[in-house]
């Protein structure tokens, strides 16, 4: 998996081919970001400093036990409150392979595709998955594989306008390629 | 200046207030909840927290200037004066930022303000126009008819550079407020109130518009008040329509040209909730949700220790001179930290004049410089482990002010201030 944000042009989300596996950290409704990344941090913005805080609000354990393309599951309305771009790249930074919730603040929605973070909508996903449990998530299709149940979700497909966003690699890589487009 | 609202066209069913300003800058005469749209921005905004981030991606777009130095505007607000170390080298970064690219509107100690209390003071957003920011609170400006939403740092990095920016039209939801509020009762309790029956994701995507003779009634910042809070709703927007108090505030403040828009009376709402406004009581919010809120005569003893007047949501002249009602002539509780802050040097000024901050320092409390400070728990009044806040902010998230193990309730200025004097949760009616 590599996505882009501080790498080359090239460097995209891959979202053909590659497959995202990890282990599933879950939480409940509501995660606001100031639990994602408390305001106290917000004197720093690389997402390696802002990661060793990830979650502290409500899960201290995490920033220290998380591993690289682990999955974080979450009920309604998660990342809501403030606009802070602070939490997906704390969460980015954390290694975090991807996302998925029954709801997603909208802020917090856009942030994340826009910095290159894995974001998917899907309750059946959430209701059907334990803490622990380790899942496959294929982005390009939107499938969600419970590799201990061995269940099958599908996951919202994201609007074509977004995917552009996505397959760019991220808002700053979509308006580059924009650029060079115009005469 | 075009302020007359414009005749809907018979052909095409109608729209609300959030349509058609998303239509008219889109440049199509028509627009339904769920179309992506391209949509030209009034205004882009920034802090001294997203900024330096958005600076960076703005940065990495590869132009060299931003699309109008005119329309970027810059505030310090969050963690200025400069709290420590690591945030005076953001600020720096803003600072430097602004000057470079020479925009016209950067504001910063001494002349700065929290920026959704001052860019409406300064005239910089008026009826009509369409705004993003990177704060959540961006959608304070609702009350000036203007639709307005915050976005990230990344999004605002795009308009700085192309003065675009994408969005997708979102439902409108109506509130219709009926009846006459009782005493001590005002926007925030409104909202509070409003937050409580639909939930923190009662309006996810939704913009809400804002209606009835009960809000008709409120003043442009009890109005102020209630579209800053509609993110507490999930919502993106918070619309109010123009009306005589909004041309009497912006008139002497505009420098430009703007355009009244109304809901047609046939617009589609995805719901209409009818709300009796004379029913309700002061509101507080428990923790660790703004949803959590309970009229004043339910709340049991519950003992504070500090007390916060101030922010985006109530740091405006009327939250201070309610607050001053309330604590003149009395004292702060010996137990009780109360901090006010009022929201712009303006509003300072203007207080001092009015003798607001004499009774504040007279009764015991501290009276600060215009910083969102305490409200986000960066500084000014951060709470230890245990400690219990009753605050005129928007949030009570776990550790929002502070410790994760500490608490905020919120409430409005009158029931702030009396808890201030009670030493716990409390009306005016109990110290008056």
């Amino acid at each position: 998996m590599n996505i882009a944000r501080h790498g080359t042009p090239n460097s995209k989300l891959q979202t053909q081919n590659s497959e995202l596996k990890g282990r599933v950290w879950k939480y409940g409704d509501n995660v606001d970001t100031d639990a994602i990344i408390p305001a106290r941090y917000l004197n720093v913005s690389s997402p390696e400093e802002l990661a060793r805080h990830c979650l502290e609000g409500i899960d201290p354990g995490f920033a220290g036990a998380v591993q690289p393309g682990d999955i974080i599951l979450g009920g309604k309305n998660f990342g809501c409150g403030s606009s802070r771009e602070h939490a997906p790249l704390a969460i980015k930074g954390a290694g975090v392979s991807c996302l998925i919730a029954e709801t997603f603040a909208r802020i917090f929605y856009r942030n994340a595709i826009n910095i290159g973070l894995p974001i998917l909508e899907c309750p059946e996903a959430v209701a059907g998955t334990e803490a622990g449990q380790t899942l496959a998530v294929e982005l390009a299709t939107g499938t969600i594989h419970n590799l201990d149940t061995g269940q099958v979700f599908q996951a919202m497909p994201y609007p074509p306008f977004m995917m552009e966003i996505i397959s760019a690699g991220g808002l700053i890589e979509w308006m580059r390629k924009e650029l060079t487009k115009q005469p | 200046m075009n302020s007359k609202p414009k005749t809907p066209n018979s052909k095409l069913p109608g729209m609300t207030l959030a349509e058609k300003i998303l239509a008219a800058h889109a440049g199509l005469e028509k627009v339904s909840p769920g179309q992506l749209i391209r949509v030209p921005v009034d205004l882009v905004l920034a802090n001294d927290i997203t900024a330096p981030l958005a600076i960076r991606e703005f940065e990495r777009i590869g132009v060299a200037k931003v699309f109008d130095r005119n329309k970027v505007v810059m505030v310090a607000d969050h963690f200025v004066p400069n709290k420590d170390i690591p945030s005076a080298e953001q600020c720096k970064v803003m600072r430097h930022f602004a000057r470079a690219q020479q925009l016209t509107c950067y504001y910063d100690v001494g002349t700065m303000g929290i920026e959704h209390a001052l860019l409406p003071e300064q005239g910089l957003v008026l009826p009509g126009d369409l705004v993003i920011g990177a704060d959540s609170h961006t959608c304070t400006y609702g009350a000036l008819g203007a639709f307005a939403t915050g976005l990230g740092s990344t999004d605002i990095a795009a308009a700085m550079a192309s003065g675009w920016t994408w969005l997708k039209v979102p439902h409108t939801i109506k509130f219709v407020y009926h009846g006459r509020l009782q005493p001590w009762v005002g926007g925030k309790d409104l909202i509070l109130y409003t937050i409580g029956q639909i939930g923190v994701d009662g309006a996810l995507y939704a913009a809400m518009e804002f209606s009835g003779e009960a809000v008709k009634a409120l003043s442009m910042d009890g109005r102020f008040t209630m579209a800053n809070m509609a993110i507490e709703a999930g919502a993106k927007a918070g619309l109010f329509h123009v009306d005589e108090k909004t041309q009497a505030y912006v008139r002497p403040r505009a420098r430009r040209q703007y355009t009244v828009y109304a809901s047609d009376p046939d617009a589609e709402y995805a719901r209409v909730i009818e709300i009796d406004a004379d029913q309700i009581e002061p509101q507080v919010a428990f923790p660790h949700l703004p949803e959590n809120t309970r009229p004043l005569s339910q709340v049991d003893h519950v003992p504070i220790d500090q007390v916060v007047i101030g922010s985006c949501t109530n740091g405006r002249l009327e939250d201070l001179q309610v607050a001053a009602r309330v604590l003149a002539g009395r004292r702060v509780h010996r137990d009780v930290r109360c901090i006010v802050i009022p929201a712009t040097q303006a509003i300072y000024l203007e207080a001092v004049r009015q003798g607001l901050v004499e009774t504040f320092v007279e009764a015991g409390a501290a009276v600060s410089t215009p910083t969102c400070g305490p409200c986000l728990g960066g500084y000014m009044g951060v709470l230890a482990a245990g400690e219990r806040a009753i605050a005129t902010t928007n949030r009570n998230f776990r550790g929002r002010m502070g410790h994760p193990d500490s608490e905020v309730y919120l409430a409005g200025p009158a029931v702030a201030a009396a808890s201030a004097v009670l030493g716990h949760i409390g009306g005016p009616q109990e110290v008056l």
